[in-house]
């Protein structure tokens, strides 16, 4: 292993920046002649509205106040919903209109209706103040149940009975006879609780229009800037492709919420366009509440068959998603596709049948939040597993063990359209249990019991669907885009090195990771390598960052350039060495005529291309710079099992997290404390949904966990050090081996807590988040 | 933020004619509440009077039987001060127990009780511990100085200048944190003081409040379990999304014993 080759664990290069407070953010950058922007945004949670902006318009600094009948005047598209579910009676999803801004019906408190321009942030504020809105109040639905009911009052013309679609998976049939087998049942209503992702940076845009060129420029918050690009120019058709330059420089957290193609960023960009000077938007917190997409928000009724041995015959699954007020940007795939395909588990389970009702909302759409569907999966898998455990007086550990899909079993077709690439389950829960004393457990509960505490321990076996996505498979799936990667490898004449991804780092240490694996790879120092990302005019077209693909994609497409770049240094040395091609040897940065010892450094080579003063030009091109992409073949699937232990109070409801143990396989791992790291996090993530974080809408719509004086965020505090290790199948089918792993622990952990929990109090009827007074609640009801 | 005037006055005397000259006056502590609710909007005062430069409204000290905590002091003052551990170590750890810490090493005592939020810690030390609080004008006794929600006895313009708490003979302040403000959903002062046993509630009503069914039942035997059967009704008490009534009055009764415990042993 080099010594800042794949496999160490080297400090993040980019942290020095983010800790000393001089990284570039979105509002560091302010451009000459810049206004400021504020929106006026719906209180009511469904109503028409008429707006008188006279006042506004006229007050002190006030550059424009424009609307969104302003807005439909430019023809200024729809936003869009880039993946198009088709339903059970074969019709396509219902997407309707979904405008930068509202004009004269508003469907969610937040809505934007007009953009107010200023020449500071505070007269932009103060003006949008002045902006009447005069509502007429339509009744609103919250919840999915009335949203659903006979009579329920309609959000959009476009889409009956709120209803976006009626999806199916499975074999139905097959499942009820499955269930027809059964010795034992397992059932359960299950609620997967609504979260706000509040990443710690605002979103935050500035839009740009060079009248000399014609062109735009839109810096922003994104974890995909090409897509931003290809967005805003194919279908919101602000400026074409060309005309368009997307910069995501350094972005402070994303967890999925800035992938989205929003109101706000696509109005900047627009209303810069009218004006001829740049527009700047700056969320603050509470604007971020009610306007970031938000997360989950399920409804299921699961019900899990078994025969006597505890085979797990047929799963049954029943769920209501909720869309919120408009289908956002890739909303309709995290309920279906990214969720119905994962109910396999890790389970034999012999047939599946699941049915999912898409509902709208007079509340915040629900987009894509780290794990983006595979949550949902593995939470309602586990708890019905542990359930059936429960009811049938089977260990849980042991009534895994004799449902897991057997390690020689792989490549393993599952019964909800997918193929599991590899793994070895057993192993990873042999090894949880023992790092986790499982078997000691009862000491330690009769220890708590004697101060007055109950104690449980609770596993999670969960599998996700990364490295996202063969484009063929999802194509066929209703994307509407493919999901390869682009990498670029530019040497420089001096020899360092530019590498240049399509993916886009926003937290997840790219520059350090990509930087390890080219130096590896070609034996250039790894301070010599600049990794570029977040520009459309300097990196290859790519797809961005979610859904745990950055490396397994992403790092697979700088692979192919890497690949090509050694092929032509090997041109160049041959050359240069007066050997044949075929004797080069690449390894550790030189290129070696075999069985000699003339070699030339990598670093030569890119000198001798860029400096080409004898070469034979109509055998050999100058320059050292290659481009690669790749489209999996697969997804890959990361799994593992998460052994959660906890204590509660039961006079208070306290629930306290004791002690952790996550082992996971991510295949080959790059940098390990990095992917510990992610494991942190995202464990955070999934303790914050199961303990801690509950979105609340009152009967009307409005948001009542508006603020983080109400909305309660996972803090160190709430977790104890974390035992984290790694079990390794390699990825088969990407040439790193690699599977991700930046949304493993948000996926494990929901399900982990909340058995750990039931298997404390003894009852399964506790709803995340187990809230103290949930708890408390459960415990006497 | 709305504009307003900025005063930073170097007397008590200044300060107070600041308030009483201007139009809609606030004076500033620490901030730590005034602020967000200036950034939100939520409040538009024509002048802000900052104390900071203020004399005489710091400082933590012994005087005689009593502890007095200067306006001005900062959470993490109170928690940090020697004087305080040792006279009233329950003050102390009330004071560590105040949100985060930014929150206390920028808000302040004065700030805090002024407030008068139905969830902050402070108001029960004031009633528990039986203090005084005087202001530039006249001193007021605790039990009088909280009158409601977001509501106390001062008058316009005055101007709070020190906290002084008796040295109870054992206290101690027990709180369950609202898991998002980490403020008090219920915190109980439980105290054996000169005058009695006091047993004060913060966050489970509008303002707080004393047991005095507790109090008794102390009086007699101070110990958890003669508090045990003594329960608290829930009406009036206050519901949001993390407690209903129900939950609180079961957590005062909880806290309550918990205190009890933590004093006696
Ligand atoms: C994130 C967060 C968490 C918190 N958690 C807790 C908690 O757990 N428990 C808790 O008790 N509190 C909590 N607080 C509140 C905190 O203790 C504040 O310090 C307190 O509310 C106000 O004190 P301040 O010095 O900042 O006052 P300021 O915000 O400056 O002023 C508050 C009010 O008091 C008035 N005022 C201030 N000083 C005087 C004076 N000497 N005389 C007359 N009027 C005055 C001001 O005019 C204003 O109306 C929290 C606050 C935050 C922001």
């Amino acid at each position: 292993m080099a010594e800042n080759g794949i496999g160490a664990s080297v400090p993040r290069t980019e942290d020095h920046r983010f800790l000393t407070g001089t990284g570039s953010y979105t509002d560091d950058s302010n451009l000459p002649h810049q206004t400021y922007a504020a929106f006026v945004r719906s209180t009511h949670a469904h109503a028409t509205v008429a707006l008188d902006t006279s006042a506004a318009a006229a007050a002190p600094g006030v550059v424009a106040v424009l609307t969104g009948t302003d807005l439909a005047g430019d023809q200024v598209g729809s936003l869009i919903c880039g993946w198009v579910v088709t339903g059970k009676d074969g019709e396509p999803h219902k997407a309707p209109p979904h405008p930068a801004l509202a004009a004269d019906t508003v469907r969610h408190v937040g809505d934007a209706m007009a953009i107010v321009v200023a020449e500071s942030a505070r007269a932009a504020r103060d003006a949008a103040e002045l902006v009447k809105v005069d509502y007429t109040p339509l009744p609103a639905v919250v919840s999915m149940r009335d949203a659903l009911a006979e009579g329920a009052p309609q959000i959009h013309a476009e889409a009956p009975g709120n209803l976006c679609y009626d999806w199916e998976i499975g074999d139905r049939a097959a499942t009820d006879e499955a269930f027809g087998r059964a010795r034992h049942v397992a059932r359960l209503d299950l609620v997967n609780n609504r979260l706000i992702p509040n990443a710690m940076e605002p979103r935050a845009a500035i839009g740009d229009y060079n009248p000399a060129t014609g062109d735009y420029t839109l810096r922003l918050t994104s974890q995909n800037p090409h897509i931003h690009r290809l967005v805003l120019a194919a279908f919101v058709q602000i400026a074409p492709e060309h005309k368009l330059h997307v910069i995501a420089p350094d972005v402070g957290g994303g967890f999925g919420s800035k992938i989205f193609i929003y109101q706000e960023e696509t109005a900047v960009l627009w209303a810069a366009g009218k004006i001829g000077r740049p527009v700047k938007w700056t969320a603050d917190r509470s604007e971020s509440f009610v306007a970031d997409a938000h997360g989950r928000d399920h409804e299921t009724h699961v019900e899990l068959a078994l025969d006597e041995g505890g085979r797990f015959l047929g799963l049954r699954v029943e769920t209501r998603a909720n869309m919120g007020a408009y289908l956002s940007t890739f909303a309709s795939c995290v309920p279906s596709y990214l969720y119905g395909t994962l109910l396999q588990g890790q389970y034999t389970t012999e047939a599946i049948y699941c049915e999912v009702k898409a509902v709208f909302t007079n509340t915040t759409p629900v987009d894509a939040l780290r794990g983006a569907g595979r949550p949902e999966a593995t939470y309602l898998i586990e708890r019905i597993v542990d359930q059936a455990a429960h009811d049938m007086g089977i260990d849980p550990a042991e009534l895994r063990r004799r449902n897991f899909i057997p390690a020689d079993a792989f490549p393993y077709p599952t019964k909800v359209a997918l193929e599991y690439d590899s793994g070895n389950y057993g192993l990873a829960l042999d090894r949880a249990l023992e790092l986790a004393d499982y078997n000691g457990f009862a000491a330690r509960r009769a220890e708590s019991e004697a101060k007055g505490r109950l104690r449980g321990i609770g596993l999670s076996a969960y599998i996700e669907a990364c490295g996202i996505a063969p484009s063929q498979v999802v194509g066929s799936l209703g994307a509407g885009v493919g999901l390869w990667e682009s990498g670029g490898i530019r040497f420089n004449p001096t020899g360092n090195v530019l590498v240049y991804t399509g993916s886009h780092s926003h937290g997840q240490g790219h520059e350090t990771t990509f930087a390890q694996l080219v130096s590896d790879y070609l034996g250039v120092p790894f301070e010599n390598i600049e990794v570029v990302h977040g520009d459309t005019e300097k990196t290859p077209f790519g797809m961005g960052t979610y859904g745990s693909r950055s490396l397994a994609v992403g790092g697979s497409a700088l692979v192919k350039a890497m690949d090509k770049i050694i092929a032509k240094g090997r041109k160049i040395a041959a050359f240069s060495l007066e050997a044949s091609e075929e004797d080069i040897e690449f390894s550790g940065g030189d290129f070696k005529v075999a069985g000699t010892d003339r070699s030339m450094n990598i670093a030569e080579v890119a000198f001798s291309a860029y400096v080409p003063h004898n070469y034979p030009l109509d055998e050999l091109e100058p320059g050292l710079e290659e481009t690669g992409f790749y489209d999996p073949a697969n997804f890959t699937f990361p799994a593992g099992t998460h052994v959660c232990e906890v204590e509660v109070d039961p006079e208070t409801g306290t629930t306290e997290i004791v002690h952790w143990v996550a082992v996971d396989d991510f295949g080959n791992v790059i940098n390990p404390m990095i992917v510990e790291g992610q494991v942190h996090g995202g464990v955070a993530h999934g303790v914050g949904q199961a303990l801690l974080e509950g979105c609340a809408y009152d009967a009307d719509g409005q948001l009542v966990t508006g603020s983080f004086m109400d909305y309660t965020m996972p803090r160190a505090d709430d977790l104890p050090d974390l035992t984290v290790e790694t079990t390794c199948t390699p990825c088969p089918h990407n040439p790193l081996g690699v599977k991700g792993c930046g949304e493993a622990g948000a996926i494990a952990a929901p399900a982990a807590v909340m058995n750990a929990i039931t298997h404390a109090l003894g009852t399964g009827a506790i709803d995340m988040p187990a809230t103290p007074q949930a708890v408390w609640r459960a415990l006497n009801q | 933020m709305y504009a307003f005037n900025y005063h930073r006055p170097d007397t008590l005397e200044a300060a107070a004619a600041a308030l009483a000259a201007a139009e809609d006056g606030r004076v500033m502590a620490g901030g730590q509440t005034l602020i967000p609710t200036l950034k939100q909007r939520l409040a538009s005062p024509s002048d802000v009077v900052d104390l900071a430069t203020v004399p005489g409204l710091g400082g933590v000290r012994r005087e005689g039987d009593a502890i007095v905590v200067g306006a001005m002091v900062r959470h993490a003052e109170v928690a940090a001060s020697a004087e305080v551990r040792a006279a009233i170590p329950a003050l102390a750890s009330l004071a560590d127990g105040i949100g985060d810490p930014q929150v206390r090493n920028c808000g302040t005592i004065g700030g805090s009780i002024v407030n008068a939020d139905p969830a902050a810690d402070y108001p029960a030390a004031v009633v528990g511990l039986g203090a005084t609080v005087r202001t530039d004008r006249r001193t007021i006794v605790g039990d009088d100085f909280f009158t409601g929600l977001f509501e106390t006895a001062l008058d316009e313009g005055e101007i709070v200048v020190s906290v002084s708490f008796p040295v109870p003979r054992r206290a101690a302040y027990v709180k369950f944190p609202n898991p998002a403000s980490r403020y008090a959903v219920v915190g109980v002062m439980v105290a054996d003081t000169a005058s009695g046993i006091r047993v004060a509630v913060t966050g489970a009503g509008d303002s707080v409040f004393r047991v005095g069914a507790m109090e008794t039942a102390l009086a007699g035997n101070f110990s958890a379990d003669a508090i045990r059967n003594v329960a608290v009704s829930q009406d009036a008490l206050n519901e949001d999304i993390h407690a209903s009534a129900e939950y609180r009055a079961h957590l005062v009764g909880v806290m309550a014993r918990r205190a009890v415990a933590a004093a006696a042993g």
